[in-house]
């Protein structure tokens, strides 16, 4: 991947305009700064190769000598990917395309994300053991080589925000005036932001075609590698050093204009990434023979899928829907209801999937209508009020149709259990099926028959989201105003936006109601702690990324194993939730996976820089149909 | 000023061809206050009629009854001898487009994509023909960008269709909206302050532009302080003063009136506020 024209390389260099700022945190000589990095790295590395503690009652068992284990591999992971950015940033023969913008703010974010999963283990044993006693020199080592690691990083010119001139007037206030402590903190916390998402980066559109289609096999091979490891993860406390390298390596990849890069590459062979996107997804139940872990990958995909389309109606209409998940349980309920199980009212009855799927979808229609109907005449605030009555509305109304409080209709509380497996062409998804040396168990069979659900659904949304109707829902969330002059009938079409949405959960909770073998009025409540429910939903959309397909997959993902995986969380979810949702309005307000346009909006300085002509189509639909 | 005073019966004051759009005594009320009395209005084809009047005068309000923001009090808007219903989309429909005085772009959508969503009311495919993507829907697509292709020529923007519409400079936006509403196909273009916060040479672009606009059949009715752009401009000009239609007539009649003269000095009437166009004015 090295033949990046070279003219492309001294393009990038003169584009790097004067206005950029690069400075170090520490001074150091540049070559000095550079040693100390990598001084850093080998010693990093070196110290997993040690035993980090006595005994083997940490997770993970950290005892062995010779080679890691545990949250040692991940230290290990996070220095090597450290070690290898800096030499691109150093640009070694051979590594420089590693690091296509030439910061080295990649360095310094892999580095503290290396630094903070090993001393997250270090203090994590002496913390869980009971005292320092218990670390061996091992432990002692890898926290000094993190630690020599984030200095030496710190000591490389990193490269900044601009300086905005308001703030140099607040500052210079704020010395005029005698609070110079406060404004001195204040100023060194805006001058420390990093900056890299201006840092030109070669055009990788421009590689060989085969080494593109190399690139994208690659990185989705190790997506699923990544994914399984963090679904494989057996204790809370190998989940945060994940989490850690993960995030941080996500945004050190970020800054090299690696995952720039590979978003050229994604959008210049948009069929074949997608293919091998889901050739990915499905790859996942045969990559390993657990059945807890597909059924994590079921409950992803499907909360993934409900929130994708709550997409149609936050993220591209811009209709706050506080009481989505209601369609989720119309839905699962008809589904339950023509399943044939003994509970039902119509236990007789026993469609076949694709037709309990279609009436799912229908009802779910049909109640998307019904409710849209009156709600969507009011805007804003209101509508989001409205809504979240109608979803509790859902939840109550099917508690009380009981035979005692009012029709027998659900069951009541009960709900309604004992809902027979899916059999689809007299393949039963409840029984193990074996495939030559690869066995499926009831939860991979599911995984796969939403994963179908999944990619249908992404096909909607996507070729809704670019046609007539879809700019049409775009310019009313715009401007409802100027889009109903335009001649939108506004009304009509956040109708079709609210059916459609209603509709994908309906099929999406058909799946569902197989999973779990069950229904009950519980879970389809406004906010719980169990997903899902229409808070979460919301927060996977906002969080992944308003607008985008991967987006709310990836929102859901992440909201869903977390708290899956830290079980100590259990009591503090709906805290951390929120605190996780501030964090994310402050810090990145477009979501983690940007829509382009949403992206402009909240950050409007940049703007011009990354609005170049001749990219166009950007994010707004984004390739890499599942979150694998 | 309670009366309404009627048409100037001047030759040149009538409309010519056809009548296009035709209001009828309108009149709008937001609780006590009148801002619309009992307007009348006729744009005949391939008309450029002017409505000026000093600020608070009600032109944006009469603007906003045609075009079915508003639903008027009294009184009834028709274009092509039908009684518009009053839905916006529905009087687009019909045929007439506007543009808003202050910029109502989709900010975050490109250039292209805000001349296609101007072709809504003249494409037809649904939500089912956008999932099926059946030969008639590629077709339609197809047709719909190259229509506004051509429009975005025609406006000067061609350049610029991959850009987000925030990023255009202000006078590129205006363009864009004229294009947006012209994508709707209509008889009848309505521009609300076109010219503002524009430099001469943009007004004299803007003219050029509603003159080309013109000679394509189709008729405008444009609001503007800018009296030297409205006198170039138009083959008849009203004058709105509190409401009220004080007198219409060709650009000749109109600079002459004293009323017209004094409504803009402000004399006659408590509170009229000052604005840029009776400085223009005071500078002649």
């Amino acid at each position: 991947m090295t033949d990046i024209p070279i003219t492309t390389a001294e393009a990038v260099v003169q584009a790097r305009s004067d206005a950029h700022r690069a400075a170090p945190f520490v001074p150091l000589p540049p070559a000095a700064a550079r040693l100390v990095t990598l001084a850093g790295v080998v010693v990093t590395v070196a110290s997993t190769f040690m035993s980090w503690t006595y005994t083997t009652e940490f997770p993970g068992d950290l005892t062995v000598s010779g080679y890691p284990g545990g949250l040692q591999v991940l230290t290990l992971i996070g220095a090597i990917l450290t070690g290898v950015i800096a030499l691109g940033a150093f640009r070694v023969k051979g590594l420089a395309w590693l690091n296509p913008s030439r910061s080295n703010n990649g360095v310094l974010l892999l580095a503290l994300g290396t630094l903070g999963t090993t001393w997250y283990t270090v203090i994590d044993i002496a913390a869980k053991l009971g005292g320092m006693a218990n670390l061996d020199p091992g432990g002692f080592v890898a926290a000094i080589g993190s630690l020599l690691l984030f200095a030496g990083a710190l000591a490389l010119p990193i490269d900044r925000h601009p300086v905005e001139p308001a703030d140099a007037e607040y500052f210079e206030l704020g010395r005029l005036s005698g609070n110079g402590p406060t404004v001195g903190a204040y100023r060194w916390l805006r001058e420390a932001r990093l900056n890299h998402s201006d840092l030109p980066v070669g055009d990788a559109r421009r590689l060989n075609p085969w080494l593109q289609r190399l690139a994208v096999v690659v990185v989705y091979a190790v997506g699923v590698k990544i994914f399984t490891y963090g679904v494989a993860t057996n204790y809370s406390d190998i989940f945060i050093g994940y989490l850690i390298v993960v995030s941080f390596g996500f945004l050190g990849l970020g800054a090299t204009g690696l995952l720039r890069q590979f978003r050229q590459i994604t959008q210049h062979n948009r069929r074949f990434s997608t293919a091998i996107g889901v050739l990915a997804a499905v790859a996942y139940p045969f990559a390993q023979n657990n059945e807890h872990w597909a059924n994590l990958g079921v409950s992803i995909l499907i909360v993934g899928t409900v929130a994708l389309g709550l997409n149609i109606v936050v993220g591209l209409t811009g209709l706050l829907d506080l009481g989505y998940v209601a369609f989720l349980g119309v839905g699962a309920y008809t589904a339950a209801l023509v399943s044939g199980s003994q509970f039902s009212i119509w236990s007789g009855t026993q469609f076949p999937f694709w037709a309990a799927a279609l009436a799912g979808m229908v009802v779910a229609c049909i109640f998307g209508v019904l409710i849209g109907a009156p709600t969507l005449r009011l805007r804003g605030d209101y509508l989001a009020i409205v809504t979240l009555g109608f979803g509790e509305i859902f939840r109550i109304v099917v508690r009380n149709l009981d035979g005692v409080s009012g029709p027998k209709v659900t069951n009541g509380p009960n709900g309604i259990a004992q809902i027979p497996d899916v059999s689809i062409f007299g393949y039963n998804l409840g029984d193990q099926h074996s495939f030559g040396s690869f066995t499926l168990g009831r939860f991979a069979n599911y995984y796969l028959l939403m994963l179908v659900i999944t990619l249908i659904v992404v096909l909607v949304f996507t070729r809704a989201a670019d046609s007539r109707i879809g700019r049409s829902w775009i310019a009313i969330r715009e401007d409802e105003i100027a889009a109903t002059a335009m001649g939108i009938n506004g009304f009509r079409v956040k109708l079709v936006a609210f059916a459609l949405g209603a509709s994908l959960a309906g099929l999406a909770g058909t799946v569902f109601a197989h999973v779990t073998n069950s229904v009950v009025p519980d879970p389809y409540v406004f906010s719980g702690s169990v997903p899902p429910n229409s808070a979460f939903l919301l927060a996977a959309v906002v969080l992944g990324g308003m607008g985008t397909v991967s987006g709310p997959i990836l929102g859901a993902a992440l909201l869903y194993l977390i708290p899956a995986k830290l079980d100590f969380l259990a009591r503090y979810e709906l805290l951390a939730f929120g605190l996780a949702l501030i964090l994310i309005m402050r810090f990145r307000p477009e979501g983690i996976i940007p829509n382009r346009r949403r992206q402009l909006e909240f950050h409007e300085d940049a703007a011009t820089a990354s609005d170049q002509p001749g990219t166009p189509g950007d994010d707004t639909v984004p390739v890499g149909a599942a979150g694998a | 000023m309670t009366t309404t005073i009627p048409e100037q019966p001047s030759p040149q004051g009538a409309p010519k061809g056809t009548a296009l759009l035709e209001a009828k005594g309108v009149i709008m009320r937001f609780g006590g206050l009148t801002a619309v009395r009992d307007v009348s209005l006729t744009v005949g084809s391939g008309e450029i009629v002017g409505l000026i009047g000093p600020n608070g005068a009600g032109k944006t309000t009469f603007f906003n009854c045609l075009t079915g923001l508003y639903v008027p009090t009294e009184g009834t808007v028709s274009y092509r001898g039908t009684v518009l219903p009053p839905k916006p989309h529905l009087v687009t429909q019909a045929g007439i487009a506007r543009t808003f005085q202050n910029i109502r772009l989709f900010a975050n959508m490109t250039v292209l994509e805000n001349v296609l969503v101007g072709r809504h009311t003249r494409t037809r495919e649904g939500l089912l023909s956008a999932l099926i993507r059946g030969p008639g829907y590629h077709r339609a697509e197809a047709r719909s960008r190259e229509r506004a292709m051509e429009l975005l020529a025609f406006t000067g923007l061609a350049g610029k269709a991959e850009h987000l519409a925030r990023n255009l400079p202000y006078g590129e936006q205006r363009k864009l909206e004229i294009a947006r509403a012209l994508a709707s196909e209509p008889g009848l273009l309505l521009l609300d302050e076109p010219t503002a916060g524009m430099n001469p040479q943009e007004t004299r672009a803007t003219e050029e532009l509603v003159f080309a606009i013109r000679d394509q059949g189709i008729a405008v009715l444009v609001i503007e302080h800018d009296m030297r752009f409205i006198f170039n401009l138009c083959d008849r000009v009203a004058v709105l003063v509190q409401g009220e239609k004080l007198v219409e007539g060709t650009s000749d009649v109109v600079q002459s009136d004293e009323r017209v003269i004094a409504a803009y000095l402000g004399e006659p009437f408590e509170g009229a506020p000052a604005d840029e166009a009776e400085e223009r004015e005071n500078d002649r």
